[in-house]
């Protein structure tokens, strides 16, 4: 995989930041969107535009034939067993939340319990704390060890006849840890609960297949791998989803209306009520295409490569605290960091005036920053288009921002 | 002077490196702990106010160098004077960090400083919490002890 051949197909990174070459470093936030994707929303709006599912006409119909396409190409994407089971969203949280609301709301009952790790994104941990709250189901968090992995004794004493769910994410987007879904799912299931797979940082960055993960729901994002903001999708087990109550009402959802009832549509319609983003979906298509075409081993590869560089070049700096695995084959591709008591925003800010943009925050994992014993970090996130020398600037940057505070 | 020097001026370093007036005043008349969700910044501000006077001011916490700065140059300024007039002040100051003209920029001194922060506008609110969680006080305390 050539990186450089790569960035030219991307123009936002052809820029100045602060008179310093861009050097953008914040994947995990958002990705940027490639050639392929702009032009491809582009021409949809100037050629295809329409609504789906409804109109008779021409560019009804080829705004649902490439809406359903972009369908097809997640659940091969993914591997599912067909596009049925796949729901589009707006966002990773809102399949997130379509499944505590539709299926939480509906099968927890006091005294049921809901595994939630402690490197959760918010979305995993608020939307059951919501489900809860109207069922009487209560949260047992599942503990992150020092080396900022799963505890997976203490998961497994934590399962008993009460546990109805585990929710857990795939990649943690502080750590970069890739946990081992399919060992907690076996287990999950001895137990009789369903797993909720977050896969918002995997989705972009490997090959995932959904029967090998063995869970019953799974979620991601569109915008995180290049694809438009405001498209997401959750895949259930159609079984599962068929059983499921529906999350919004309105059009689209419904077989037939009266007055004071309606019958429901299929799945996966019967989730996507309203008109649901289009010319997104039909970018994440574009989006999913262009990445195939690099290939996915390609894209790992070339990612543990850069972050063995970067966790090997940031061990060097004196002061600094890394957090999460330090072996690059184990994680993903992010580095998560902290130099002396330099605060975060600092770092983010001085960076920002070198060109390199990179997340400082509590990156929506409060629980994981407690655990941590800090505020804040900083992460470095990285993706196709960069490169080494990109991980030279990241590091150049940081040498100042220990001059300005040392 | 780049942006970066421009928000990173010594004063501000200095302030945040040797914090003034932190400290926890036990038994303060106002006591509040205030944080930004967003970016994890959080303190807690102790006021001692007699005879309408700000008579002793502390604080402790942890957060980016403007939200710490910022709140030490603030104990600074804020001891010994009325509680009206160190309203007026918080006023002056954040009106001053929202770019609204500010015609009594003298009474400001040395916080005129932190004017840098204005061109990161997601760092205002850090060099305000500490006058927002003063103002609060202060609210707070004349609501119990009338003003």
């Amino acid at each position: 995989m050539d990186a450089e051949a790569i960035r030219k197909d991307f123009p936002v990174l052809h820029q100045q930041v602060n008179g310093f070459p861009l050097v953008y470093l914040d994947n995990g936030a958002t990705s940027q969107r490639p050639l392929a994707v702009i032009d491809e929303v582009k021409r949809f709006y100037e050629e295809d535009n329409a609504n789906v599912h409804r109109s008779v006409h021409t560019l009804g119909q080829r705004a649902t034939v490439l809406f359903e396409g972009a369908r097809s190409k997640v659940a091969q994407l993914i591997k599912a067993p067909s596009p049925k089971g796949v729901v589009f969203t707006k966002s990773a949280t809102e399949a997130l939340n379509l499944v505590a609301y539709a299926w939480g709301r509906h099968h927890l009952v006091p005294g049921d319990e809901v595994l939630v790790t402690e490197m959760e994104h918010h979305s995993n941990i608020v939307s059951w704390q919501l489900a809860c709250k109207d069922t009487g189901a209560v949260i047992r968090p599942v503990p992150v060890t020092e080396e900022g992995t799963l505890d997976l004794e203490e998961y497994e004493r934590l399962l008993s006849n009460k546990t109805k769910v585990v929710a857990v994410t795939q990649v943690s987007n502080v750590l970069g840890t890739i946990n081992p879904i399919a060992e907690m799912a076996a287990k999950a299931h001895d137990v009789g609960a369903i797993v909720v797979c977050d896969g918002a940082q995997a989705l972009p960055h490997m090959e995932v297949d959904v029967g090998a993960l063995d869970c019953d729901f799974y979620v991601g994002t569109g915008h995180k791998m290049c694809a438009p903001t405001g498209i997401g999708f959750l895949w259930g087990r159609e079984r599962i989803l068929e059983n499921m109550e529906p999350f919004h009402g309105g059009g689209d959802m419904i077989l037939d209306v009266w007055i004071d009832h309606s019958t429901y549509n299929d799945i996966p319609y019967k989730f996507e009520a309203g008109t649901p983003p289009i010319a997104q979906a039909v970018g994440l298509g574009a989006a999913i295409d262009y990445l195939n075409a690099i290939g996915w081993d390609a894209i790992r590869r070339h990612e543990v490569e850069i972050t063995r560089y970067a966790l090997e070049r940031l061990a060097a700096i004196p002061d600094i605290t890394v957090y999460g695995p330090k072996n690059a084959e184990n994680k993903a591709g992010l580095v998560s960091f902290n130099i002396g008591d330099i605060h975060p925003h600092d770092v983010g800010t001085i960076m920002d005036g070198k060109g390199v943009a990179i997340r400082a925050g509590h990156h929506c994992a409060k629980p994981l920053m407690r655990k941590l014993g800090v505020s804040a970090t900083n992460r470095a996130s990285f993706y196709i288009y960069n490169t080494s020398s990109d991980v030279d600037a990241l590091v150049d940057a940081l040498e100042s921002c220990r001059e300005m505070f040392g | 002077m780049s942006d970066l020097e421009d928000l990173y001026k010594e004063v501000i370093l200095d302030h945040y490196r040797t914090p003034r007036n932190r400290t926890k005043i036990e038994g303060a008349d106002v006591h509040l702990h205030r944080d930004n969700p967003l970016c994890g910044d959080e303190i807690d501000l102790y006021v001692d106010i007699e005879d309408g006077k700000v008579t002793n001011v502390g604080f402790e916490g942890r957060g980016c160098s403007i939200s710490q700065a910022s709140v030490s140059m603030m104990t600074e300024k804020l001891m010994g004077l009325p509680v009206a007039e160190a309203e007026e002040l918080a006023n002056t100051f954040k009106a001053m960090m929202q770019g609204e003209s500010v015609e009594d920029e003298d009474s400001l001194g040395d916080l005129v400083a932190l004017q840098g922060v204005q061109k990161y506008p997601v760092r205002i609110k850090c060099a305000l919490l500490g006058w927002n969680t003063f103002l609060e006080g202060v609210k707070v305390h004349n609501e119990k002890h009338g003003s």
